[in-house]
């Protein structure tokens, strides 16, 4: 089902939590709601649960106006955090409550868990007590307990940050098959950027209750719309410099360096573009400029690093460490002299005051 | 190696010493049940009586109308005890998960009843009950203790370490504040209720003063009131009294012994997290 968000707000006390978060959710789409802790993304989940009512704005699910229509009749499966597993209940009766609350007959009930059981691969584990599963087999009953009536909407707060790594890979993917098998519209709150850019369809990134981008992982990778989205995201994160932008437009030169780089993207039209402006190079951006007349960035090589297929080099600039990752053909030691140069339309570039990214790239 | 077992010895000395003293007054109290009535207070004091006098405790039973004392006690203790369980989990719920205006305030000055001397509160309940015409009904003797802050106190503290996802995920999966309240929160709460229902138990079916006070007739006295039918302006018949009180704790001490380990789990539990 679609979920709409108009304006949607909320406040505690004095406190914004949320704040004007205007966004469409198609039917069918995995979303995953990205940002640092304390952004929103748990309360705007709680919203859309029903669980805190927004002091402004609207939600619709289809064009279902709910903002007043109590939790249990928003056809919605949610998955908490800690599982919130009924400790005193088996795996099966889990399952079976939220049928038993809508008085389905016990035995289709029953058979209705199997099932589900069987589609999230704990089907043997029926009898057992939450309290002697591991932590992905009682996420993993969360789950069937949140799909068994089958909602329209499946919301999961964070369902992997108690598990640990190797566990976090396989449930992600277990989600993700799950959501494919039952397409159903899935919002999934994350603070691991990783996550999110590995399972979702779409990305909704938070910061201080606000609003930033929303739109598939790679193209917000690719075409950040501001400073904060473009650090939030990559890791190692982006390069940023200091830099001033030249009165031709084109060419930004990075402060306390003679470096001057050529922009091969166009500035946005309409914009008033600052001059003090900050250059974004992702790590993986950089190659090494060997053609002396060609611009690049000039810094010391302080530490060299293989990961994997690649080299890793921390390059000193203007007492910043840059990280760029380059292919190891050419060989680097530490304490060389290196030039970075950018590959073709990866730069990025940020106004100083509002975070903007000034940059017209080919996809907009 | 030899201080472990040094210590050790020393620790199981002092606890040996501490059970003697807890168990003394017991002791003595079957001794006396069983004594004649001419070796009560003789000096020095003897422990083992010259004949074992097992009639003094057909005796006490048939001196007064004990059946009808037990009858009192039973449905004191049931009524009450059923009531405060009640009380206490509706009040605890409230406290810990319904957010209302004033409810911290609420609590605190609940909370500090506690401070309040129950001997202070003898006449003004007294007076409140005989303006109500219950002096002497078992309304008098039930309704005042239908309700215990301690109780609310340790419940509440028990409901707020379970989780409130628990009740998010109840309510998403349509379920009401009620219903949540008993099959969910009651079942988890189990050792803490049961301890409360214990104490409660206990507590009532050892009440003195306060049936003392309000009960005038025979027939609605309880049985730890009824003991005082062996003290008469002739003296106190010290043997048939000990006799009776054997008898009256009896059922405590067997409540007891089967739910202890709800108790020290309940008890231990109360506070912190789960």
């Amino acid at each position: 089902m679609e979920v709409q968000m108009k304006d949607v707000t909320m406040q505690f006390n004095n406190i914004t939590a949320v704040d004007r978060m205007n966004v469409t959710i198609e039917d069918g789409e995995l979303v995953s709601m990205l940002g640092p802790s304390g952004c929103g993304k748990s309360t705007t989940l709680f919203m859309l649960a029903g669980l805190y009512k927004p002091t402004a704005g609207e939600i619709f699910f289809g064009d279902r106006l709910v903002n007043k229509i109590e939790p249990e009749h928003r056809e919605i499966g949610m998955v908490f955090q800690n599982y919130a597993l009924y400790p005193h209940l088996s795996v099966l009766k889990n399952i079976m409550f939220p049928l038993k609350m809508r008085k389905v007959s016990k035995g289709e009930a029953e058979e209705l868990a199997r099932e589900m059981a069987k589609l999230v691969q704990i089907d043997h584990l029926l009898d057992r007590k939450p309290g002697q599963l591991s932590g992905g087999q009682q996420q993993r009953v969360a789950i069937a307990r949140a799909l068994v009536k089958k909602p329209k909407i499946l919301l999961l707060d964070e369902p992997l940050s108690n598990l640990d790594a190797r566990l976090r890979l396989e449930m992600r993917e277990e989600i993700r098959r799950i959501q494919q098998e039952v397409k159903i519209t899935t919002i999934f709150v994350t603070h691991d950027q990783e996550e999110a850019m590995s399972i979702s369809d779409k990305i909704l990134l938070m910061k201080d209750g606000k609003f930033q981008q929303f739109c598939p992982p790679q193209e917000m990778y690719d075409h950040p719309e501001n400073e904060f989205v473009a650090s939030f995201l990559g890791s190692p994160p982006i390069n940023l410099f200091p830099a001033s932008l030249m009165d031709n437009l084109k060419d930004v030169s990075i402060s306390g360096t003679n470096d001057v780089i050529t922009l091969s993207s166009p500035l946005k039209e309409g914009m008033d573009p600052a001059r003090q402006v900050t250059l974004g190079i992702r790590p993986e951006d950089f190659y090494i400029e060997t053609d002396e007349k060609k611009q690049g960035i000039l810094g010391k090589t302080i530490m060299v690093e293989r990961i994997g297929r690649d080299n890793l080099l921390n390059v000193e600039v203007q007492n910043k460490t840059v990280r760029a990752i380059v292919s190891p053909d050419l060989r680097i030691e530490r304490g060389d002299v290196v030039k970075l140069g950018i590959l073709p339309e990866r730069a990025h570039l940020f106004a100083v005051h509002t975070g903007e990214n000034l940059l017209d790239s080919k996809l907009r | 190696m030899q201080r472990e077992a040094l210590s050790k010895g020393f620790v199981y000395t002092l606890l040996i010493i501490g059970g003697l003293l807890m168990i003394l007054p017991f002791v003595w109290m079957i001794s006396t049940s069983l004594k004649a009535p001419n070796e009560v207070m003789i000096m020095p004091p003897k422990w083992i009586p010259d004949i074992f006098h097992w009639d003094n405790y057909v005796t006490a039973w048939t001196m007064a109308p004990f059946a009808r004392y037990t009858l009192n006690s039973l449905v004191v203790v049931i009524a009450s005890t059923i009531g405060e369980l009640i009380t206490t989990i509706l009040a605890a719920y409230a406290f810990s998960r319904i957010n209302f205006y004033g409810r911290d305030i609420a609590f605190a000055v609940l909370l500090g009843t506690m401070m309040v001397p129950g001997e202070v509160l003898l006449i003004p309940n007294f007076v409140t009950l005989a303006n109500l015409g219950w002096i002497d009904q078992y309304e008098a003797l039930i309704i005042p203790w239908l309700a215990s802050i301690f109780s609310i106190f340790l419940l509440r503290q028990f409901f707020l370490s379970i989780p409130k996802e628990l009740s998010f995920a109840a309510k998403i999966d349509g379920c009401s504040d009620f219903r949540f309240l008993w099959s969910i929160m009651v079942p988890l709460a189990k050792p803490a209720l049961i301890t409360i229902a214990l104490l409660k138990a206990i507590g009532s079916w050892n009440a003195f003063l306060w049936p003392l006070i309000v009960t005038s007739s025979e027939n609605m006295r309880t049985l730890p009131v009824g003991l005082t039918s062996f003290s008469t302006d002739a003296g106190t018949m010290y043997e048939l009294l000990m006799a009776a009180s054997t008898m009256i704790i009896l059922p405590m001490i067997i409540l007891y012994i089967i739910l202890q380990k709800y108790i020290i789990e309940g008890v231990a539990r109360a506070g912190i997290k789960g």
